[in-house]
């Protein structure tokens, strides 16, 4: 009986030896694997920002009193702004259409005049007044994200601006809703941390479906498959052998994730290991399955990776919440991600990285995982035969 | 006789739920210890059945078995039994050899001890020894070929398939394999060896003839050209061109096939029929000599003979006027890619109206002395001129004259059969006014009618050949380059072939031809022998037969004439 | 050799059209994506959940709960019981924000004081976070301006007017939906020049070519003249879709924008003939081709605005012809971008379009051999 499973045994452990061979005088595997994630990996930390600070906007000034004066100076030194000051709208309109600022903040020439009386809310007496303001903000709308940004910006800034001046005014009390703002998980708002997490679900996706569909597709391109079945060997073993060579690939491309994102990017890391490693072993399965089942339905690397593509790595990127919020999608596309493993692996990793062990969350997602790989393996073990046709 | 150790019962089997059978109706029975041929063109059914046997393939109907063993229904004894070396040898490019060897051993079940047995014998049986540490993909296609052979043998399997073990691989391996083959045999192990070349069907004890999936003949090669003995004639001693002489042979009602071998003409007769000397117009000096059936007499028996008539060509086109002078001069050219000399020296010219081919096995330099006659390569050094024009200087002009038709046709498949002439008109000098007359004299020379707006992937085979010719020859060109054109082709589509060829060299237009195919090279004028990218000796193809007699090989073949020659010029170099 | 190039492109469509592959490949993928970019690449928070635990009794903190509750910005608003809830909504990620009022604040506003809240965010979606908080504020702010009609006092107002130009609503398709124009346009120039050399190769039907009169610099135009006009047909066809099917205005000159659409295929071009030249097989030119794209997209301003990447990456991104292309399209659909403009987006592209063919060039003949 245990003679059997020896057998079994050394078969795996022959093939499995054969793929990392295979894996290491290979260049497109190396490709995909080493070089693409890494790249990968430093494109999202400097290249995907969502991190608006420094936003570029225009500054007319019509008014010249010390009032107008501070408030500008109080724009010109924040952090948030990058300003570019004039004293015509016009030359600014032209680099609002062009993109290169995103808004334009203008203060009135009766700025100062009208400030006092907004400052005590007496209404004004002029009803052509009524209607004025003391400040005028015009957003780029053709970017509705950063639009936002700057209009918000400016509403904090200017209410920032009034607090300073009724504090400094201290004969007037100044009573108001405070609001004291605390960013959980991720003090700085750094929108790095919530994105180099996710994209360990990118990269696992692109070694486990993609390269592993390619490197099977391969083999029944060469004809090497052929020679395989006409031995003892069954294909659970093949595809078991594989399973082991490309999990260890996987894994050892999340742990070099990691690595650079804790240590060269500073993401902290408030979870378990434990947790870390049973999640991501969980999501690769899933995308391994993935890979070896497309790869057997196309047999053809260039099939296999259009589908892979499209399949795989699209709804990854798209439909898990790595970049884009689910919750705002509409309601058959949020449907379709709950079907797609990527989306419990980035909530996974984004709550280990971030917040540490929430224990329910981690499990429900795992379950939700493990599910998917039932499924998947499921559909592998009854579509396999060892047949060529 | 319970010593049948295949037993194949009305075996059919189809891809597309039964609308074309790839196999039809296949009944066998293979005896131990026999070396059984699988014969048949591309597309004959070959790789099928072996994979039906290996049990890789369901059948749509009846059954094989091996020793008892339904390769269905107890598919897991199979695996113990055979000894299986798929197309491309299943070999892993990236693993070295040891690493291949211990692979298949390790998944066969070899225990440890038999390992330490079966290894040493193997590598000394295919001389491997001293390559364990080279990568597969390093190999030469010969060794490739032994060390798929070991791998299938780790186990000393009682029946050995072998897809196609010999394609593509140089003449000297060749023989080494079958040396290797017939020791097995003598071990008791039986063998199936598929193969498109008709020759080696001679060394089996007994042959599998499948032609498009039928099974034309089973049983022992001599009693199939036992039929056709004393059927079978040389034509010897011709005085006029002894291609002419073929094309009047094949008009003869009583001829049922012919080809050229050299300078003579061999024939054979339909059944019961008089050969008559005085119809072939050969001269007076020539002489019928009757000769012993081969195997390809017979297989052309069975499928009916020769394709007769003449080529339409030899209507069509224009006669080139014949000089003297060579419209293919080669000097001294060579190739080098970094260390590496692929073709060294090379120095030979053909005049119009003439073949000549370039003889050697793969890997010999050959292609690279012919790509760059075609201007695909850049030699290192040297100079080719066609009709005197450069082809290193004005390269572009060069290839205007020239016609050229790659291994597989290469045509677009997807485009019709119409926008396939349309394009190859379009890219080369033909003039534009006369461009639709020409066209269609293309598709009613070829019988193209039918076809016209059929995509290329679809046609048969014979007519993918006179398509690609046809854009060949559009232009008019003086020469034609052709490489491999007719290797793995059926023997019929392939006489159809050289009858196009033949009309076109009696116009004078010369041919440049590339081959390994020893049958193919007996319709050139002249070879020129190249070897380890060195041109040996050239001559025409009774030259080099002469060359390579001795008192112990009085007639020697082509192929005998090639293995000679060149291990006399390996002994030289080494001297 | 002017016929030869014609038959060449001519051949080269009648490939593309009847080639099963080739012709899904242009017409799957994009349509997948334009689907799935346009509604799911939404950085827009909707559907939004908040939590709010209001300790206090009074009537202020009740009014501003219920201006929470009515706001249009938050659909779902769930109240809370106690302290220890917070961490459970956050972080199980029921609510991106929670709004907590203490006991004191009624007390606190009616003795004129300050009175604070507390406002706590996933910061695990920091994007989407900050974008909630903007819109709280929003809320807060408002309420504090009538704070002073409420309670019969002055409070200075914190009214500024705040406009949208282009865009008023800030829908995000109209930001999406343009800029998919140009990257599918890009996606399909590359995918088919890319593909056209290696798919030749692998049929064989590449050495017919090089083995005839044809020049190299006669079969790099005929394939890429094609490349051109298919990558412009598709750029049509996403543009009629974002114009009937997804309703975005356009406000700027059709002319305009073909002419930039010119440009910037042509630049692309090059890089798809490199591509094609170097790699040997179609299954290689598609990664290859995945790769570039990748990265193109990403230092575009495609999703994420240029700005926020550091000096030295934004200095790279001058040579990716999709930058411009970008603003190109957003500014002629919604912002009537004149010619003037338009040019200096222009001429960076014409001038990586002239160096692109011109490697292209180089490479192209080198691998020749």
């Amino acid at each position: 009986m245990f003679e059997k499973y020896t057998v079994k045994i050394r078969k795996i452990k022959a093939l499995t030896i054969k793929e990392f061979f295979q894996i290491i005088r290979d260049s497109s595997s190396i490709l995909i694997a080493v070089i693409f994630p890494i790249m990968l990996i430093f494109i999202y930390a400097y290249g995907v920002s969502l991190d608006f600070k420094h936003l570029k906007v225009g500054l007319v000034v019509q008014d010249d009193n010390p009032d107008a004066q501070s408030f500008v100076l109080s724009l010109r030194d924040s952090e948030f702004f990058n300003v570019d000051i004039r004293r015509d709208k016009k030359e600014l309109i032209d680099k609002l259409t062009c993109g290169d600022i995103h808004g334009i903040i203008t203060l009135p020439f009766y700025f100062t005049r009208f400030k006092t009386a907004w400052a005590n809310n007496i209404p004004l007496s002029n009803p052509e007044c009524v209607n004025l303001a003391p400040l005028y903000v015009v957003a780029d709308g053709s970017d509705p994200n950063t639009a936002h940004f700057v209009l918000n910006y400016v509403q904090g800034a200017w209410a920032n601006y009034l607090l300073q001046q009724a504090i400094s005014n201290k004969d007037r009390g100044f009573f108001h809703v405070n609001v004291q703002q605390r960013f959980w998980f991720n003090e700085e708002i750094n929108s790095r941390y919530f994105l180099l997490p996710g994209s360990i679900a990118i990269i696992m996706t692109l070694i486990g479906t993609l390269l592993t569909s390619l490197v099977i597709s391969r083999e029944w391109e060469r004809g090497t498959f052929e020679a395989l079945m006409a031995t003892p060997v069954t294909m659970r073993e093949i595809y078991i052998s594989k399973f082991i060579a490309y999990f260890i690939m996987g894994m050892g491309s999340m742990v070099l994730c990691v690595i650079l994102s804790v240590f060269v990017f500073g993401v902290p890391f408030k979870g378990s290991i434990l947790a870390l490693f049973i999640i991501s072993a969980l999501f690769l399965l899933t995308a391994l399955g993935t890979g070896l089942l497309i790869s057997s339905a196309a047999r053809n690397q260039f099939l296999s990776s259009q589908i892979a593509i499209i399949v795989g790595f699209l709804p990854a990127f798209m439909l898990s919440g790595f970049i884009f919020e689910i919750s705002s999608m509409p309601e058959t596309i949020q449907w379709i991600s709950e079907l797609i493993p990527a989306r419990y692996m980035v909530t996974s990793m984004q709550t280990l990285f971030l917040a540490g062990n929430v224990w329910k969350l981690l499990i429900i997602n795992a379950a939700f995982l493990s599910t998917m790989i039932l499924v998947l393996f499921l559909i592998i073990f009854m579509k396999t035969k060892k047949r060529l046709d | 006789m319970n010593d049948k150790i295949v037993i194949i019962k009305n075996l059919k089997k189809s891809f597309d739920n039964e609308k074309t059978f790839a196999l039809k109706s296949i009944n066998a029975e293979f005896s131990a210890g026999k070396i059984v041929g699988l014969i048949g063109p591309d597309g004959a059914g070959k790789t099928t059945l072996i994979r039906i046997m290996a049990g890789l393939l369901k059948p749509t109907e009846g059954s094989v078995a091996i020793l008892g063993n339904d390769t269905i229904l107890q598919s897991k004894n199979i695996y113990e039994l055979i000894g299986y070396m798929p197309q491309k040898f299943g070999l892993y490019e990236d693993l070295t050899v040891m690493q291949n060897l211990n692979l298949y051993a390790e998944l066969q079940g070899l225990t440890k001890e038999a390992k330490k047995d079966r290894f040493p014998t193997l590598l000394h049986f295919t001389a491997l020894k001293p390559f364990t540490s080279r990568l597969a993909r390093d190999l030469s296609g010969g060794m490739k070929q032994k060390l798929g052979l070991a791998c299938a043998l780790l186990r000393k399997p009682k029946f050995l398939l072998l897809d196609e073990p010999s394609v593509g691989v140089d003449p000297i391996s060749r023989r080494e394999l079958w040396s290797m083959i017939l020791e097995l045999a003598k071990d008791k192990v039986s063998i199936l060896w598929s193969t498109s070349y008709l020759d080696e069907a001679e060394k089996c004890q007994e042959v599998l003839i499948l032609n498009k999936g039928e099974m034309l003949y089973y049983g022992e090669p001599k009693r199939l050209t036992e039929k056709l003995k004393e059927r079978v004639f040389q034509i010897q001693n011709i005085e006029t061109d002894r291609r002419r002489v073929l094309t009047s042979a094949l008009n003869q009602e009583e001829v049922l096939d012919g080809v050229i071998q050299g300078s003579a003409v061999r024939i054979v007769a339909k059944k019961d029929q008089q050969i008559r000397l005085e119809n072939f117009n050969a001269g007076k000096m020539a002489t019928l000599r009757a000769v012993d059936a081969r195997f390809e007499d017979s297989f052309m028996d069975l499928l009916g003979g020769a394709p007769k008539g003449e080529s339409p060509l030899a209507k069509l086109i224009s006669n080139v006027p014949k000089d003297e002078q060579a419209i293919i001069e080669v000097k001294a050219l060579t190739k080098c890619f970094g260390n590496f000399t692929a073709a060294n020296n090379i120095t030979f010219s053909v005049k119009k109206g003439e073949i000549f081919g370039l003889l050697g096995p793969n890997g010999a330099g050959k292609s690279t002395t012919f790509k760059m006659l075609c201007g695909l390569l850049t030699p290192t050094k040297g100079e080719a001129f066609i009709s005197g024009l450069s082809i290193k200087k004005v390269t572009s002009q060069a290839r205007a004259r020239i016609g050229y038709m790659a291994q597989k046709f290469s045509l677009y498949n997807n485009m019709t059969v119409i926008q396939n002439l349309h394009f190859f008109a379009g890219i080369y000098p033909v003039d534009e006014k006369n461009k639709e007359n020409i066209i269609q004299n293309m598709i009613k020379t070829f019988d193209l009618t039918s076809f016209i707006n059929t995509t290329t992937s679809e046609l048969p085979l014979g007519f993918k050949q006179r398509l690609a010719l046809s854009c060949a020859i559009m232009h008019n060109p003086e020469v034609l380059f052709l490489d491999e054109p007719t290797s793995g082709v059926d023997p019929i589509t392939r006489r159809e072939f050289w009858s196009h060829i033949n009309a076109m060299v009696s116009k004078n237009v010369a041919i440049i031809i590339t081959t390994h195919f020893m049958d193919e090279a007996e319709y050139c004028d002249r070879i020129g022998l190249i070897n380890h990218g060195n041109l040996i000796t050239i001559g025409s193809p009774d030259d080099l037969k002469q060359m390579a007699q001795s008192s112990d090989l009085p007639s020697p073949t082509l192929e005998d004439a090639f293995i000679i020659l060149s291990s006399k010029q390996d002994e030289a170099q080494h001297v | 050799m002017k016929k030869g190039i014609y038959s060449l492109i001519i051949k080269e469509f009648l490939a593309v059209w009847q080639d099963k592959k080739s012709r899904i490949i242009l017409i799957l993928p994009p349509l997948i994506q334009l689907f799935i970019f346009a509604f799911a690449a939404t950085l827009d928070v909707k559907n939004i959940s908040i939590g709010i635990l209001n300790l206090d009794s009074g009537k202020q903190s009740f009014e501003l709960c219920q201006r929470f509750q009515w706001s249009p910005y938050f659909p779902h608003v769930r109240y809370l019981r106690g302290v220890e809830e917070i961490k459970d909504v956050i972080d199980n990620q029921k609510v991106i924000m929670v709004l907590f009022i203490n006991e004191e604040f009624s007390r606190k506003l009616l003795a004129y004081k300050k009175a604070d809240v507390e406002m706590i965010f996933d910061g695990r979606k920091s994007n989407s976070a900050q974008i909630v908080q903007g819109y709280a504020m929003q809320v807060i702010q408002n309420y504090n301006d009538e704070l002073g009609q409420i309670m019969h006092f002055p409070v200075p107002s914190s009214i500024n007017i705040q406009r949208s130009w282009f865009n008023p609503n800030l829908i995000y398709l109209w930001f999406n939906v343009p800029g998919l124009v140009a990257i599918l346009t890009m996606f399909s120039t590359i995918i088919i020049t890319a593909l056209s050399v290696a798919r030749e190769r692998e049929l064989g039907t590449f050495e017919q070519l090089l083995v005839s009169p044809l020049k190299p610099i006669d079969i790099l135009i005929g394939k890429s003249i094609p490349g051109i006009i298919i990558g412009m047909i598709e750029g049509s066809i996403i543009l009629i879709a974002a114009i009937t099917a997804f309703q975005i205005p356009f406000t700027g000159s059709l002319l305009l924008l073909y002419f930039s659409m010119l440009i910037f295929v042509c630049s692309i071009v090059g890089v798809g003939i490199c591509l094609s030249a170097i790699c040997k097989t179609q299954q290689q030119a598609l990664l290859a081709v995945f790769v570039f794209m990748s990265n193109a997209v990403i230092l575009s301003g495609f999703g994420t605005p240029i700005d926020n990447m550091p000096q030295w990456l934004q200095n790279v991104t001058l040579a990716n012809p999709l930058r411009y292309m970008l603003v190109i399209v957003r500014s002629i659909f919604l912002k009537d971008m004149p010619i003037h403009l338009a040019l200096m987006q222009i001429y960076p592209m014409i001038i990586i379009a002239i160096f692109n063919l011109a490697i292209s060039t180089v490479v192209f003949r080198r691998r020749l051999e």
